[in-house]
């Protein structure tokens, strides 16, 4: 069975080599400063310990206060996994470091989430659009989505941020 | 003397035979070398993973069907797994056999066809092709007899599966299975050492085991590379912790090894299901679950909508493509609150310029089939 590294041990192992690059630990998930996080990552990856050299996924999530980046690692070598994520509190021009130069197959993936989430990475070699058209109005996946211009109103009232509701997570109610 | 020529713009599709559905490659030309190529896709997206967030975890089961439609068993079972690992919910153990069964027959059914229209894009026109149909086809039969559906089948429910087999099931199974050694050994003569295939793909789009590595690519094509990592070994779901069988793994990593991987994995599957359908026990195949109602045979059905404690999970599996895996992150109510498929075929594609720039037009087509591409799942 893959051994599943939790947040805590992840982010203490990523404390005892970078100290104060961890911003927030959960069982789940470590989040990094993304100032440090192309640093870190380069350090699991190489690190005979830890050994992610495969990135298993790469995604973006809109928190509504913050978007935040999931990186899930992978170590071949040790059969472990874990969870890293990075956050961008700014929602109008949101941007995190690109992880390309540390793992190759993130290209594809970080076109995907600054296409559909708007989360520019800086670095990567060719950031552009990918299954929607260059000029496309907002950026889908978010949150709020249906207040950018140009964007669909179907005028139902269980989508979420329409003008006049506020902005909330659903369940919350 | 030289002649100098300026670099010409091909399109590869979107509407083209070997793209394996509405996939543009843009090739830019020396002559027949390829200098650049660059992927045009999205004609097929359907912004799934917004839809999603719209729609009860029950009612997203029949999406998965249509991201990698060609495997639609295993798109259900990453899926269902990942709301039950959300939620807790223990499966029952036939229910787990079932899906293990039918992911492999699913795997059969995806690799026959990855391999018929590999040997198509080689130049062995439509005859393998309609070989590999024969069998595909007895497949989807037995998918037909287990819920009715032949391709987008929606079978597995959260917490266990739609409904049981019925009686006549294992007999046409068994007899199935006795058919197909047969089958794979005269494919395996007919294009294991065919000259042209060999000629095609020997040497062709090669990766190293630490390139596929460092660029996320899974499945067969990882394993034909020389990295022996299967998720079904490395990390058992299902059934599959009971089942013995190998993992195949080729050396070069060139085109023609995942072609040979794929055919061997065809004979595992088949060695898998041997054991499965012997050791399936009798029970429910469905969990009771919050508000699950009971038909009068005794058979649970998933409630239509249930609310996942506050939290966010990622389960993948060994699809016929690759790692498949679910992350859904939930805010506690009825519908996941972020929905993200990665989906292996969209990942594999990372590595297509790095294997085709340098090589002609006619090996792009053949690297193009040998990652094997769902354009479903790519676009979702």
């Amino acid at each position: 069975m893959t051994t599943k590294v939790t947040g805590l041990e992840i982010a203490h192992a990523i404390e005892q080599q970078f100290p104060d690059a961890v911003a927030e630990a959960q069982p789940e998930f470590a989040v990094v400063k993304p100032e440090r996080l192309v640093d870190v990552l380069t350090w699991l990856r190489d690190d005979a310990d830890h050994a992610y050299k495969f990135l298993s996924s790469l995604t973006g999530v809109d928190r509504i206060e913050w978007l935040e980046v999931v990186y899930h690692l992978e170590s071949i070598k040790h059969n472990r996994a874990t969870v890293i994520k990075v956050r961008s509190e700014d929602r109008e021009s949101p941007s995190v470091p690109s992880v390309v130069p540390v793992w190759a197959g993130a290209q594809l993936q970080e076109r995907e989430a600054y296409d559909l989430l708007g989360i520019r990475f800086e670095g990567n070699p060719d950031l552009r659009r990918i299954f929607l058209w260059d000029g496309f109005a907002g950026f889908p996946l978010r949150k709020d989505y249906l207040n950018m211009p140009g964007g669909q109103m179907p005028g139902l009232e269980r989508f979420p941020g329409e003008p006049g509701v506020p902005l909330s997570g659903r369940g919350t109610e | 003397m030289t002649i100098k020529s300026e670099p010409f713009v091909v399109n590869v599709g979107p509407q083209h035979p070997s793209t394996h559905g509405v996939f543009r490659l843009r090739l830019t030309l020396d002559g027949e070398k390829i200098l650049d190529a660059d992927m045009v896709m999205g004609y097929l997206h359907r912004s799934m993973e917004k839809l999603a967030e719209e729609r009860t975890y029950t009612q997203n089961i029949p999406f998965t069907d249509r991201t990698d439609y060609l495997a639609a068993m295993t798109g259900n079972l990453a899926y269902v797994m990942a709301v039950e690992k959300l939620m807790e919910i223990e499966v029952p153990e036939r229910a787990q056999w079932l899906r293990t069964i039918m992911a492999e027959l699913q795997r059969i059914a995806s690799h026959a066809m990855a391999v018929g229209i590999f040997a198509n894009d080689c130049g062995a026109w439509q005859t393998p092709v309609m070989h590999m149909f024969r069998d595909r086809e007895k497949i989807l039969d037995l998918f037909e007899m287990a819920c009715g559906a032949r391709l987008t089948l929606n079978y597995m429910r959260i917490g266990g599966v739609s409904k049981d087999i019925p009686d006549e099931w294992l007999p046409q199974a068994h007899r199935l299975l006795k058919d197909l050694p047969k089958r794979f050994a005269e494919y395996e003569d007919l294009l294991l050492n065919n000259e042209i295939i060999v000629a095609r793909s020997r040497g062709v789009g090669v990766l190293t085991a630490d390139q596929a590595m460092a660029y996320s690519v899974s499945g067969p094509m990882l394993r034909a590379s020389g990295v022996a990592w299967d998720i079904r070994k490395a990390d058992p779901y299902a059934a599959y912790d009971k089942l013995d069988f190998d993992i195949a793994v080729g050396t070069n990593g060139d085109v023609y090894d995942r072609f040979v991987v794929r055919l061997a994995e065809l004979r595992q599957s088949l060695h898998m299901l041997e054991q499965a359908l012997d050791m399936m026990p009798a029970g429910p195949v469905h969990e009771r679950i919050g508000t699950s109602t009971v038909q009068p045979w005794g058979q649970a059905v998933a409630p239509l909508a249930f609310r996942p404690p506050v939290g966010e999970t990622y389960a993948r599996i060994e699809s016929p493509r690759g790692e498949l895996g679910y992350y859904i992150v939930s805010d506690g109510g009825p519908a996941p609150f972020r929905f993200h498929i990665r989906s292996p075929s969209f990942i594999n594609l990372t590595p297509l310029k790095l294997m085709s720039v340098g090589s002609t037009v006619a090996d792009a087509i053949v690297i193009l089939g040998s990652i094997d591409i769902v354009v479903g799942e790519v676009d979702r």
